[in-house]
């Protein structure tokens, strides 16, 4: 049997990095939460807020080991499998990688010591500042990462001699066209993505009469943020599609399946883009819709795929249903944002059982969002790994295709273990409640915890022993 | 400055693979030994001697790679693919080691958290042996990529340096519990610990004899004269260090075994250097040939002054914060 080893290391980087990617959208946004919880507790010293707090934490260990171990499983693929990408872009990307490392991974990696293993041994102020400093590294880390992978879309500041990248100017190269449309719509899909998971674990609550009270304060803040979070969702995203077809247009035209570019385009709700025949079949659309949109003019032209040669097309149809996914799961947000956000005002959010029904069983969406939305713009930028500048299939190590399957089906496999078990794991902790098993732990600490706490940590500090 | 550059970066990377290989060194040796101890009582306590540093640890080993992407990208061009395998291998090990500390709390059943730490632990230090031993015996290049088969790494010398470096890795791991546990897991800790010092001994001799006996390049470099009268003390240093070690740990001594241990690291570290050097990709490309544009490697410079005495003073921190011994039956959650 043949192997194309191109298509294997893509494949594999895509099932790897798709694998990560779900971690770091769950963990950024429930950093964030788990920081605010830790600054309310503070605030008014309701242990309320120190059982949620501490009860998350549990469910961030997890799904931040997972994140770690597999993202550091990607770091290292850029060497194995894409060896001539870094050899062509290492000037460049390398630093952003490294600034990555050297400014979140060990803030976040020391801090989340702190944050699992410090309750006893710390003053609750320290306790509650290292969940923030926890949320602000993975913030900085998505900053990092996501400046190099714009770059990639969008590279700027550099100049190519003998088929590699020199670096000309540090800021162009970081704040490329790009970035700051791709960091604010990924950072606030990752605050989405925690926020639904939030609200379903407080429908879920309420639901099942246990742990009322927690549950209300999950949906009230959970509300609280889509309600805001997902409409400017919406507007980011629109921004950057609009930015997008100033740099990619042909990326834009595979995510509208839109061939010719001398009509005006409509919006297509659904089509079977057909890449052979160069036209789409089953249309169904508003007339001029992505014209409208994507030129604010009923009969605004831009480019279609027929205008580049098919070799400079990107995968029409993984482009144009991932993108219709994200933006179904986008809509869908909105209008369950704002639902709840009504029955809260009318003051029956917690008595709509049906909306808490639904609500229970959403945690997974934004996940999927997440995930699409990398399709599109990975598989839109497609045949380049770097835009205009390297062609994917130039950028592969020359190793042989075997090899590649057989640690694909390793990670398959491997990956398939971790990941079911997390869940797993996960989903007992959240039946198990903030209270947990360790209900004579919670009881101490419901006692005075900020008292107790405060004294633990004064101790420690002072005494210096840990024993 | 084009001259001084790459050497400044390659200190800089010795440094980060430096701290890598003592820092999760001795928490993939608490892993190694894992199906030494008796019971979950003390699996639980040799875990939670590591429990809040093991992330940190392993964070070196990214900064070690990010930095030879940084700073020598041709070399990492070269290298990873060369070792396509064993890094692979390592990759997925630290993978199932790493959720092992997440799930084994949370999970009712532990034993089989437990073989995957084992299991991890021990085929991550044996992959990075591997890796190790491949590039002492150098890699064949052709146009700036590797030009060798899949299993080109497979030598017998490459499995002696894959279970010199688990057994060394299992003697940090003893040191480490003997300083930071006490009760049962520390006793057996300090016996083991003299079993790995004679095995780390042994292989110390061994991959110092075929190293030179096996490359010429490393024999000129040790036996030529005048470099031999500068390098003799440092075999001989290494037999006091570990004569110091022995003692200690027959005394009852605490925290200098593991201090030792560091110290018969870092000179079998300086030993490799020393037969290597400037070479990154034995025997054909060095520090200078496979160096970042000087523009790149200044910015990440900057950065790495800035950042790493940060780094280096939450690292102290955390330490600091998690001193003392650990009992058994104490938790910290
Ligand atoms: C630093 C670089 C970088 C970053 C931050 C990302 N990617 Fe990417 N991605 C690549 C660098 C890259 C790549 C190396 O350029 C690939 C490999 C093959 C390819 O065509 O591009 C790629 C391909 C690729 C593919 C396969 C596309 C295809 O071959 O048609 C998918 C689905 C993703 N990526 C998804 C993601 C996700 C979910 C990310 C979010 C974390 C992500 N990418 C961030
Ligand atoms: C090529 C792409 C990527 C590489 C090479 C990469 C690399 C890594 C590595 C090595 C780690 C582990 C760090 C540690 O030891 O703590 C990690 C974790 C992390 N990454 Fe990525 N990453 C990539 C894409 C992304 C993207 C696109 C984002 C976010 C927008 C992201 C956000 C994070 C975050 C927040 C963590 C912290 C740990 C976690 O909860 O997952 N990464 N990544
Ligand atoms: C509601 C309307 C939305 C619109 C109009 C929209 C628009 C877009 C566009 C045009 C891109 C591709 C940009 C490019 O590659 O150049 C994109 C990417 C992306 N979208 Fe959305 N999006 C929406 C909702 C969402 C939601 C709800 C999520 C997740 C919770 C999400 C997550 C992502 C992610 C992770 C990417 C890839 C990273 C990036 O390029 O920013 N999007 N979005």
């Amino acid at each position: 049997m043949e192997f194309d080893p191109v298509l294997l290391a893509r494949l594999q980087f895509a099932f790897t990095i798709i694998f990560h990617i779900i971690f770091p959208s769950f963990t950024i946004g429930l950093s964030a939460y788990i920081a605010t919880l830790g600054a309310v507790w503070l605030k008014t010293g309701n242990d309320r807020f120190q059982l949620l707090m501490r009860f998350w934490t549990k469910i961030f260990a997890v799904s931040f080991g997972m994140g770690v171990v597999s993202g550091i499983v990607l770091s290292y693929q850029i060497g194995t499998n894409w060896s001539r990408f870094s050899v062509a872009t290492g000037n460049v990307l390398g630093p952003l990688l490294g600034y990555e490392v050297l400014a979140a991974f060990f803030l976040e990696a020391t801090f989340l010591g702190v944050l699992l293993f410090g309750f006893k041994k710390v003053p609750p102020w320290l306790y509650v500042l290292s969940a923030v400093v926890v949320a602000i590294g993975t913030a900085i880390s998505a900053f990092w990462i996501l400046a190099a992978n714009s770059w990639m879309q969008t590279p700027a500041g550099f100049e190519m001699k003998d088929g590699v990248a020199f670096p000309l100017d540090w800021l162009t190269i970081i704040f490329n066209p790009s970035f700051p449309y791709r960091f604010a719509h990924m950072l606030n899909a990752a605050y989405l993505t925690t926020g639904f998971v939030v609200l379903a674990v407080g429908a879920r609550y309420v639901l099942g009469g246990k742990y009322i009270e927690e549950g209300r304060n999950m949906l009230r803040m959970a509300i609280g943020l889509t309600a805001i979070l997902a409409p400017l969702q919406l507007i980011l995203g629109d921004q950057h599609g609009l930015n997008t077809l100033h740099h990619q247009p042909i990326k834009i035209a595979a995510i509208e399946a839109h061939w010719d570019g001398s009509k005006p385009a409509d919006f297509h709700i659904f089509a079977w883009p057909d890449e052979k025949a160069g036209a789409n079949h089953l249309e169904l659309s508003i007339p001029k819709g992505a014209s409208l949109i994507l030129t604010h003019k009923m009969n605004g032209l831009f480019p279609g795929l027929l205008s580049v040669p098919e070799n400079e097309r990107p995968p029409v149809k993984t482009v144009f249903f991932a993108f219709r996914i994200m933006l179904g799961l986008g809509f869908f947000m909105i209008a369950a944002a704002l639902l709840g956000a009504f029955f809260w005002w009318r003051g029956a959010l917690f008595e709509t059982r049906w909306y808490l029904l639904v609500m229970a069983q959403c945690w997974w969406i934004g996940f999927v969002a997440v995930i699409s939305g990398w399709v599109v713009t990975e598989s839109g930028r497609q045949p380049w790994i770097v835009h205009h500048i390297l062609r994917t299939a130039d950028a592969t190590s020359t190793v042989p295709g075997a090899t590649i399957a057989g640690t694909l089906a390793l990670f398959v496999i491997a990956y398939g273990i971790v990941f079911w078990f997390g869940i797993y794991y996960i989903n007992r902790l959240i039946a198990q409640g903030p209270r947990g098993p360790s209900s004579e732990e919670a009881g101490r600490f419901s006692r005075s915890p900020l008292a107790a706490a405060r004294d633990e940590g004064r101790d420690a500090l002072n005494k210096g022993s840990s024993a | 400055m084009e001259w001084y550059l790459p050497l400044i970066w390659a200190a800089v990377i010795g440094t980060a693979v430096a701290m890598y290989v003592i820092l999760d060194g001795f928490d993939l040796g608490i892993g190694i030994l894992f199906p030494f101890a008796h019971g979950e009582g003390e699996l639980d306590q040799m875990m939670r001697s590591i429990a809040p540093f093991w992330d940190g640890n392993e964070t070196w080993l990214v900064l070690g790679g990010a930095g030879l992407f940084v700073a020598f990208p041709r070399a990492y061009a070269v290298v990873m693919p060369a070792f396509y395998l064993p890094v692979i291998v390592m990759l997925l090990a630290l993978v199932f080691r790493g959720i092992a500390f997440e799930f084994r709390t949370v999970s009712h059943s532990k034993t089989w958290w437990n073989v995957a730490f084992t299991t991890g632990s021990t085929l991550a230090g044996f992959s990075q042996g591997v890796i190790l031993g491949g590039l002492i015996e150098g890699i064949p290049v052709r146009n700036g990529g590797f030009a060798g088969g899949p299993f080109h790494w497979a030598t017998p010398f490459a499995f002696v340096c894959g279970l010199a470096l688990v057994a060394g890795y299992a003697l940090l791991g003893a040191t480490w519990l003997v300083m930071k546990t006490e009760g049962p897991v520390a006793d057996r800790a300090r016996a083991q610990a003299k079993v790995l010092l004679l095995a780390v001994l042994g292989f110390m001799a061994v991959v110092s004899l075929w190293t030179p006996l096996a490359e010429p390049r490393i024999a000129a470099r040790w036996f030529s004269l005048p470099n031999f009268y500068f390098l003799w003390p440092v075999p001989v240093v290494t037999a006091l260090v570990a004569f110091l070690l022995w003692r200690w740990l027959e005394k009852g001594r605490d925290i200098p075994p593991f201090l030792a241990t560091i110290a018969l690291f870092m000179l079998g570290y300086l030993g490799l250097v020393i037969s290597n050097f400037p070479y990154l990709v034995p025997p054909t490309l060095t520090v200078w040939d496979t160096a970042a544009a000087p523009a790149s490697q200044i910015f990440m410079l900057l950065g790495t002054l800035l950042l790493l005495p940060f780094v280096l003073g939450y690292v102290v921190f955390i330490y600091w914060l998690f001193r003392g011994k650990v009992r058994v039956g104490e938790s910290y959650h």
